[in-house]
C-alpha cells in the first residue's frame, strides 16, 4: 500500500501529536508519554515504509503536493510535501532510528523524574525533523530547521540544573543561529530573485531548470553567479547545523544533554540535517558547474570545508578523554566526509554515507550510553576499563559499530560508504586534497575507535564505578542488537556491484553494477590504511593496557605539548573566546556606553527640558496669573475693611452722618438756586 | 397772609425736626431715640398737611389721607422698633444704643 502524496503530512503530525500529549500529560503520567511517543514513532515509521514503496515505484519523479498558506495582497505564500526517494529513505531512517533510541530512553532515563517531559522534546524533536523532510518549501523547510534547533537546546539542557548544560545549551543555540543567519538571508535573495521558495512547481520551483539557469546567468558581487552566492548562503546553515569548520565548537559540547539525545540528535538525524540540505538543494548548488569565468564553484567550498572538518575531528577525537566527547568529534569528522562527498559532486555517496552512519553513530552512542548507565554516569575512559566482561553484549555491538565506523572491509556498511566517498573525491578533477585529507583521516578513525573500545573494555576497572558496572536490561540491549544488525547489513544495498540505493535516490529503476572490486587501488589503499590505523591502535592501547587511572597515555608521553593541544581541541574555544567573545563582549561594553551616556544623556536632556518647561509654567500662573488675582482681591479686601470701618454697629452715628448728609444736601439745594 | 402762614407752619415743622433730630442723636435710651424719631416723623406730617392746605390746587383730602397712611406706617415702626428694643434688653440687660455694637463690621 502506498501513500497518497496529499497525506504526507501524516508522518510528522504524528509525532507532533504525541509531543502535544506528552506536553499535557503530568509529571506523574510517566507510561502514558512514552506510552505515545513510542506509538506515535511506530505509526510514523510504518508510514514513511508506505511512502518509500510508493516513491521507489518511480523514483526519477519528484512528487509534489502544493497549497498556499496565506495571502499577501496579489502573491500567495505557498508550501508543500515533496516525495522522492531521498525523502523516503530519509523519514524510514529517523523513524527507525527514533523508534529505537526512544525504546532505549525508557531504560536510561528510568530514574528521571522530568520523564514525561523528556519525552515531550523528543516526539517535538522527530516531528521537527520529518518536517524538515517532506517540506516541498525552503520555507517550511527553515521552520522545521529552527524547530529542531528549538528540540536540540531543550535537549541539550534538560538537566538544566547543571551549568555545564545550560551553557552548552545556549553555545549550541546560539553557534547554530550564526548559520541560520545565513540560510535566511540567502533564502530571501532566492525569494527576491525567483518569487518562490518551493523546490518543485512544475516548472516554476527553484531547483527546476529554467529559474536555476536563469540564476546562473546572473553575475553579482566579485564576479560570482547569484546560485552560487545563494548557495554559499545556504551552506552556513548547513555549516552551523552539521557542525562544520569553524562552527564545529557546539557539537562536542552537546554531548552535556542525556545520552539517547546525543545518539538521536548529535549523531544520528539533526547534524545530518544539513547535509540532507546540501543534498536537497543540490541542483542549486551544482548550476555554476558549467560556468567558467566565475572564481570558484560553490560545491568547492563544500568540499574545501568538508575535507577540513573530516581531518580537523579525526584529529581532535584522538586527544579526547570522555567517550561521548571521542564520539562527537567522530561525528564532526564523519559530517565532514558527507560534506566532502557532496561538494565533489557526488550527492548519492553522501546521502549513503549518512543512513550507514545514523545506524552506527546512534549504536555507538547507545552503546556509549549502556556502559555510562551502567558504570553509574562515569564518562571518563580512563576511570572505566575491564568492561568486555560484565557487558558482553554491549561490547559486542560496540565492537561491531566500532569496526562499522572505522571501515573494516567488506562486512561492514561504514566500509562501503566511505569507499564510496573516497572513490568520489579521487575522481574530482578540480584539487587532489580532499582525498589526501580523507585518507588521513580513515587512519586517524580506525585509529581512534581502537583507543576507545582497548580503554573502555579491555584492561582491568579502574574505578569503583566500573567494578561494579553490570549488563543492562533488554529494553536497552535490544535496540543495540537491532542496531547492529542494519549496521552491518545495511552496507549491502550501496556496493559498487549493486548500487541499488545510489540507483534509486538517482532516479534510476534499474542497477547499473561495476564489479565489486571497481576502483581496486583506491580500496586497497584505503584497506591498508584501516589496517594501519587499528594495528597501531591495538598496539599502543590494548597490548598493554593502561593500569591506573593516572598512569600517562601512551600518547602523551611521546609528544605531550601536542596531545595536550589536542585535548583542548586545538584550542578553538579559547580562539573563539579571545577573538568572537572578546569583540562581543567590546561591541557589549560599546552598545552600554552609548545607552548609559549618548542615549541616556539624551533622554536626561529632554528630562531637564522638560522640568525647565515646568518651571516657567509654574512661575508664569504663581506669579504673573495667580499674583494678578491675589492682588485684585487683596485690594478689594482692604477696600472693603475700609468700609467695613464706617460700620461701627453705632446707630447714633449712623443717624449723624445721615443728619449731615440731608444737611449738606439741603444747602447744596439752597445755594445752588436750582429751580 | 396764607403764603405767611404757610412759612408759618415750615417753620414749626423745621423746629419739630430739630428737635426731634437732636433728642434722636444727644440721647442714648433706645426709647427716647424712638419718640425723637417719632417726632421728626411728624415734622414731615405737619409739612404735608401745611402743603396740602396752602398750596395752589387743593385737591380734596389727598394730604390728610397721606398723612393718615403715614401715621399707620409710624405706629407699626413704633411697634417694631419697640419690640426691637425689647430683644436687645433681654440680649444685654439694658437698651444703651452706645453699647449695641454687635453689627460693627
Amino acid at each position: 500500500m502506498t501513500l497518497p502524496i496529499q497525506l504526507l503530512w501524516v508522518i510528522p503530525a504524528l509525532p507532533l501529536l504525541a509531543a502535544s500529549i506528552g506536553a499535557l500529560t503530568p509529571r506523574s503520567g510517566r507510561k502514558l508519554a512514552a506510552g505515545t511517543a513510542i506509538v506515535a514513532m511506530a505509526a510514523a515509521f510504518l508510514v514513511s515504509c508506505s511512502a518509500l514503496l510508493g516513491a521507489l515505484a518511480e523514483p526519477a519523479k519528484h512528487a509534489f503536493y502544493n497549497f498556499a498558506w496565506f495571502d499577501l495582497g496579489a502573491s500567495s505564500v505557498r508550501l508543500g510535501w515533496l516525495l522522492d526517494p531521498l525523502t523516503a529513505f530519509m523519514c524510514v531512517m529517523v523513524t527507525f532510528v527514533g523508534l529505537l533510541i526512544f525504546i532505549f530512553s525508557t531504560g536510561y532515563l528510568r530514574e528521571d523524574e522530568n520523564f514525561a517531559r523528556f519525552f515531550c522534546f523528543l516526539s517535538l524533536f522527530a516531528a521537527a525533523m520529518l518536517g524538515l523532510l517532506v517540506a516541498n518549501s525552503l520555507l517550511l523547510l527553515f521552520v522545521c530547521w529552527e524547530l529542531v534547533g528549538l528540540a536540540s537546546y531543550l535537549l541539550i539542557g534538560f538537566w538544566f540544573h547543571k551549568p555545564a548544560a545550560a551553557a552548552a545549551a545556549k553555545k549550541a543555540f546560539i553557534t547554530t543561529r550564526i548559520g541560520d543567519l545565513g540560510l535566511l538571508l540567502g533564502m530571501l535573495w532566492l525569494y527576491d530573485s525567483t518569487g518562490s521558495l518551493l523546490f518543485y512547481d512544475a516548472g516554476q520551483g527553484i531547483l527546476e531548470p529554467d529559474t536555476l539557469g536563469a540564476l546562473a546567468a546572473q553575475t553579482t558581487i566579485g564576479g560570482l553567479a547569484v546560485s552560487t552566492a545563494i548557495g554559499l548562503l545556504v551552506f552556513c546553515g548547513a555549516i552551523g547545523k552539521s557542525g562544520q569548520f569553524p562552527l564545529q565548537v557546539w557539537l562536542p559540547d552537546a554531548m552535556e544533554g542525556p545520552t539517547p539525545v546525543s545518539a538521536l540528535i548529535h549523531a544520528a538525524t539533526m547534524v545530518a540535517a544539513g547535509v540532507f540540505l546540501i543534498a536537497r538543494v543540490y541542483p542549486l548548488m551544482a548550476a555554476d558547474q558549467a560556468l567558467a569565468g566565475v572564481p570558484f564553484h560553490a560545491l568547492t567550498v563544500v568540499a574545501g570545508i568538508g575535507a577540513i572538518t573530516a581531518l580537523l575531528g579525526a584529529v581532535i577525537a584522538v586527544g579526547q578523554n570522555d567517550i561521548k566527547r571521542v564520539l562527537a568529534f567522530s561525528t564532526v569528522s564523519q559530517l565532514g566526509y558527507m560534506m566532502l562527498a557532496l561538494g565533489v559532486g557526488s550527492w548519492t555517496a553522501a546521502i549513503f554515507h549518512l543512513l550507514t552512519h545514523a545506524f552506527f553513530k546512534a549504536l555507538l552512542f547507545l552503546g556509549a550510553g549502556s556502559v555510562i548507565h551502567a558504570a553509574h554516569h562515569e564518562q571518563d575512559i580512563r576511570l572505566l576499563g575491564g568492561l568486555r566482561g560484565p557487558m558482553r553484549l554491549t561490547f559486542l555491538t560496540f565492537a561491531i559499530g566500532t569496526m562499522a565506523l572505522a571501515g573494516v572491509p567488506f562486512l561492514f556498511s561504514g566500509f562501503w560508504s566511505k569507499e564510496g566517498i573516497l572513490h568520489a573525491a579521487h575522481g574530482w578533477s578540480v584539487s587532489p586534497l580532499p582525498l589526501y585529507a580523507g585518507l588521513a583521516a580513515v587512519v586517524l578513525t580506525a585509529f581512534y575507535m581502537t583507543r576507545l573500545v582497548a580503554e573502555v573494555f579491555f584492561g582491568s576497572p579502574r574505578s569503583h564505578s566500573a567494578e561494579h558496572a553490570h549488563e543492562n536490561p533488554a529494553v536497552m540491549t535490544a535496540p543495540l542488537t537491532l542496531l547492529a544488525v542494519c549496521a552491518v547489513a545495511l552496507g549491502f544495498v550501496g556496493t559498487p556491484a549493486w548500487p541499488w540505493l545510489q540507483a534509486r535516490l538517482n532516479g534510476q529503476t534499474a542497477v547499473y553494477g561495476h564489479s565489486l572490486l571497481e576502483g581496486g587501488g583506491l580500496m586497497i589503499l584505503s584497506i591498508v590504511l584501516v589496517a594501519l590505523g587499528l594495528g597501531a591502535g591495538w598496539a599502543i592501547y590494548a597490548r598493554r593496557p593502561r593500569v591506573s587511572q593516572t598512569s600517562v597515555d601512551p600518547l602523551a608521553a611521546n609528544a605531550p605539548r601536542l596531545f595536550a593541544a589536542l585535548g583542548a581541541r586545538l584550542g578553538f574555544d579559547e580562539f573563539y573566546a579571545a577573538t568572537f567573545g572578546r569583540m562581543t563582549a567590546a561591541t557589549a561594553t560599546f552598545a552600554d556606553g552609548l545607552d548609559r551616556y549618548v542615549f541616556d544623556g539624551a533622554i536626561r536632556f529632554l528630562i531637564r527640558l522638560g522640568e525647565f518647561a515646568g518651571l516657567v509654567n509654574r512661575e508664569t500662573d504663581e506669579d504673573l496669573l495667580n499674583g494678578g488675582f491675589d492682588a485684585g482681591s487683596e485690594a478689594l479686601r482692604s477696600a472693603g475693611k475700609g468700609y467695613s470701618r464706617a460700620q461701627t454697629g453705632d446707630a447714633h452715628s449712623y443717624l449723624r452722618v445721615a443728619a449731615i448728609g440731608f444737611v449738606l444736601l439741603v444747602l447744596i439745594i439752597m445755594l445752588g438756586g436750582l429751580r | 397772609m396764607s403764603a405767611n402762614s404757610l412759612q408759618l407752619c415750615l417753620l414749626f415743622s423745621s423746629a419739630l425736626f430739630c428737635i426731634g433730630l437732636t433728642a434722636a442723636l444727644s440721647r442714648s435710651n433706645a426709647i427716647l431715640v424712638l419718640l425723637g424719631i417719632e417726632l421728626m416723623l411728624n415734622a414731615a406730617n405737619i409739612n404735608f398737611i401745611a402743603f396740602w392746605r396752602f398750596g395752589p390746587t387743593p385737591a380734596p383730602a389727598t394730604g390728610v389721607l397721606f398723612v393718615l397712611f403715614s401715621i399707620a406706617v409710624a405706629a407699626a415702626e413704633a411697634a417694631v422698633g419697640l419690640a426691637l428694643v425689647i430683644a436687645i434688653y433681654r440680649h444685654q440687660k439694658n437698651i444703651r444704643l452706645q453699647e449695641a455694637t454687635s453689627l460693627k463690621g
